[in-house]
């Protein structure tokens, strides 16, 4: 038997029972949909947690206090020290002890409502230095940013984030407005060009930024006056990067009077770190969705050989008559063999096309972008086949070995 | 020149085990046809002449004994092979008739020339030659159901022929049909052996049996009698 004549006589066989066939090709459509959308859900996130995390600035360290420890060795967990001081923000700026570091930005924040007039937002605010905008690389759509003088004189000034801006003073420019924080009156001296959207969880534009010593001495009105929470150091370049992660330990150790780098009570953080931890966190994710997803495709396979099995039970007497007329076994092994993997094939082909349609759709649903790649597409048809046609294997064994008088003699 | 035989079989014998005891369907049956003649094998429900015919269609095999079929030695080939001897030098003509529901006439008919590897265009043309033979090609692109018992019965012997097999296996053709139709089907049968095939008829009806000049009896999976029609 020709390959052509086998699969025309398996398409009719398909179509002669259209509506069994169609709601087997279902079963596998839902699961190919399924698993094609979750890792398009998965590499849509990583690729925007990527771009999120490469917005904090290129060539960054984030280092953080380290977890305190109490006399019963009860561990505080991480950043509930205080252990980061102005002190060694400024140590950290000397080019002659760090020369791979290009500039420092020591900052400290709290949850704070400012006023203006009759609104009031509750914002983040943050103590820095002037060095924060070439750190965190960004830019200021307005006005301009405070000054080492300001933060020597603690200046009553702010700059404000789109975001915060927008729900202090509308739509109009906030530059050379008065803003109250804790009874403190702060100048809006500029505005931030907006990070756009950040799926980090963060909102990089609701944010009120003012000189660390403001915030030290009016805004926190904290029991710790000189600790920060964070500094963010750059790099001069991105092959430095190592040199200033290794300055920066070396020099923090030293400031601490710790020995050894074991018992450092704090933690440098690279970005390729930050994006490996976030990207576990969401491979996770998609590895759960997508094992979901696949559970849910080997019940379409079991469908598939479920229809299989009822059409070799029902097809028995056109068997045994294919036999009688010259039919070899593998002949009829071949031809149920392609009637199952064109159930899977076409599940395949209708859950890719599903899925670009959830592709498109869903991004309006919810914030999440959906990657669907081409390799993820065809892989997921030739997997699709794959399934009908191990799943067509027994049905269509147990086709091939029938005796055609058996076969016959059904009535 | 005296005619070969087509069908040659020694010593057959075929064996069941449907449980713990042996069943002997055939005890040792030695039979031969002449090619291009035309025989009646007949015997009573349970006789072994259903047994017999499956082994003479190469749809089974026998436990010992040989059987040569145009000179070949089928008996011990694989099912493979077998479904090429099936396919290229026999045809078959059930009681049921035995046609595919979703299939028109005419692509029933064709159904062993697809196995046979003939192309599309050839496989058309012979079988709307073979269907138009039967006096049906008014009804080539009819599918079964829309056809009369007799009808579906010649559709079915256009099949058993259209391959152009040694021989035709026929296995109560006309038992399900009127004695109009029973009668038009023998007819039919009977053209073809004058065309120079082989038929053998199996039946337990007497009368139908009395068309082939040659009566075969089988009784308790053994021949009973053989013997030639005495024509007037």
């Amino acid at each position: 038997m020709k390959l052509r004549d086998t699969l025309s006589s398996g398409f009719e066989a398909l179509l002669g029972h259209g509506l069994r066939s169609l709601l087997t090709i279902l079963g596998i459509l839902i699961g190919i949909a399924a698993v094609i959308l979750t890792v398009g859900l998965g590499e849509g996130a990583q690729s925007s947690v990527s771009s999120a995390i490469s917005s904090l600035g290129s060539n960054l360290l984030v280092v953080t206090p380290g977890s305190t420890t109490s006399a019963a060795g009860v561990n505080g967990g991480l950043g509930s020290a205080s252990t980061l001081t102005l002190a060694d923000a400024d140590a950290l700026e000397s080019k002659r002890v760090a020369p791979n570091i290009a500039s420092v930005a020591p900052s400290a924040q709290t949850i704070s409502t400012l006023t203006a007039g009759s609104s009031n937002w509750t914002t983040s605010v943050v103590g820095t230095t002037p060095s924060w905008l070439q750190v965190r690389d960004r830019s200021l759509a307005e006005g301009s940013f405070f000054t080492h003088q300001d933060v020597n004189g603690a200046a009553d000034v702010t700059v404000l984030g789109a975001t915060t801006a927008e729900n202090l003073f509308g739509v109009g420019s906030p530059v050379g407005q008065t803003v109250d924080a804790n009874g403190v009156a702060l100048t809006v001296i500029g505005e931030l060009t907006s990070a756009g959207s950040s799926s980090s969880g963060t909102n990089e534009d609701d944010m009120a930024l003012v000189p660390i010593t403001t915030y030290e001495e009016q805004v926190s009105g904290g029991t710790n006056p000189t600790s920060v929470s964070t500094i963010y150091v750059e790099a001069d370049s991105a092959a430095g990067l190592s040199g200033a992660y290794q300055e920066t330990t070396d020099l923090l150790l030293a400031l601490h009077h710790i020995n050894q780098p074991a018992n450092a009570d704090f933690t440098i953080t690279t970005q390729s770190q930050l994006q490996s931890t976030a990207n576990s966190v969401n491979r996770t994710l998609t590895d759960l969705l997508a094992g979901i997803a696949a559970i849910s495709l080997l019940v379409g396979g079991i469908g598939v050989m479920n229809i299989m099995l009822v059409s070799v039970t029902e097809r028995i007497r056109e068997i045994g008559l294919r036999k009688a007329v010259g039919a070899a076994p593998n002949e009829i092994r071949r031809q149920f063999l392609v009637e199952a993997s064109s159930l899977g094939l076409l599940g395949g082909i209708g859950g890719v096309l599903l899925g670009l349609v959830g592709a498109i759709v869903l991004p309006h649903l919810e914030s999440n972008p959906v990657t669907i790649s081409p390799t993820a597409a065809i892989g997921a048809v030739v997997v699709a086949m794959a399934i009908g046609l191990i799943f067509g294997v027994y049905p269509a064994s147990r086709a091939a070995r029938l005796s055609p008088i058996d076969a016959l003699r059904n009535e | 020149m005296a005619p070969s035989p087509v069908i040659e079989i020694e010593g057959i014998w075929k064996t069941y085990h449907p449980g713990d005891f042996a069943v002997h369907a055939l005890r040792g049956v030695d039979f031969s046809v002449d090619d291009g003649s035309f025989v009646a094998v007949m015997g009573p429900s349970g006789s072994g002449k259903s047994t017999l015919m499956h082994i003479l269609g190469c749809l089974d095999t026998p436990t010992s004994g040989t059987y040569h079929l145009g000179g070949q030695d089928v008996s011990t080939m694989t099912e493979q092979e077998l479904a090429r001897v099936r396919n290229r030098r026999i045809g078959f003509v059930f009681q049921g008739y035995n046609l595919l529901p979703r299939l028109s006439a005419w692509r029933n008919v064709a159904l062993p020339l697809v196995y046979m590897g003939v192309s599309p265009n050839e496989r058309r043309r012979r079988a709307l030659d073979a269907i138009a033979r039967v006096g049906l090609a008014d009804r080539a692109d009819h599918r079964p159901n829309e056809l009369s018992g007799g009808q579906q019965q010649r559709v079915a012997i256009a099949r058993a022929f259209v391959s152009n097999p040694s021989v035709i296996l026929a296995d109560e053709p006309t038992g399900n049909l009127d004695s109009i139709a029973a009668t038009e089907i023998l007819d039919f049968l009977r053209e073809l052996n004058r065309g120079g095939r082989t038929l053998v008829l199996i039946t337990h009806d007497r009368e139908v049996a009395s068309a082939a000049p040659r009566l075969v009896q089988i009784r308790d999976g053994q021949i009973a009698s053989d013997e030639m029609a005495v024509r007037a």
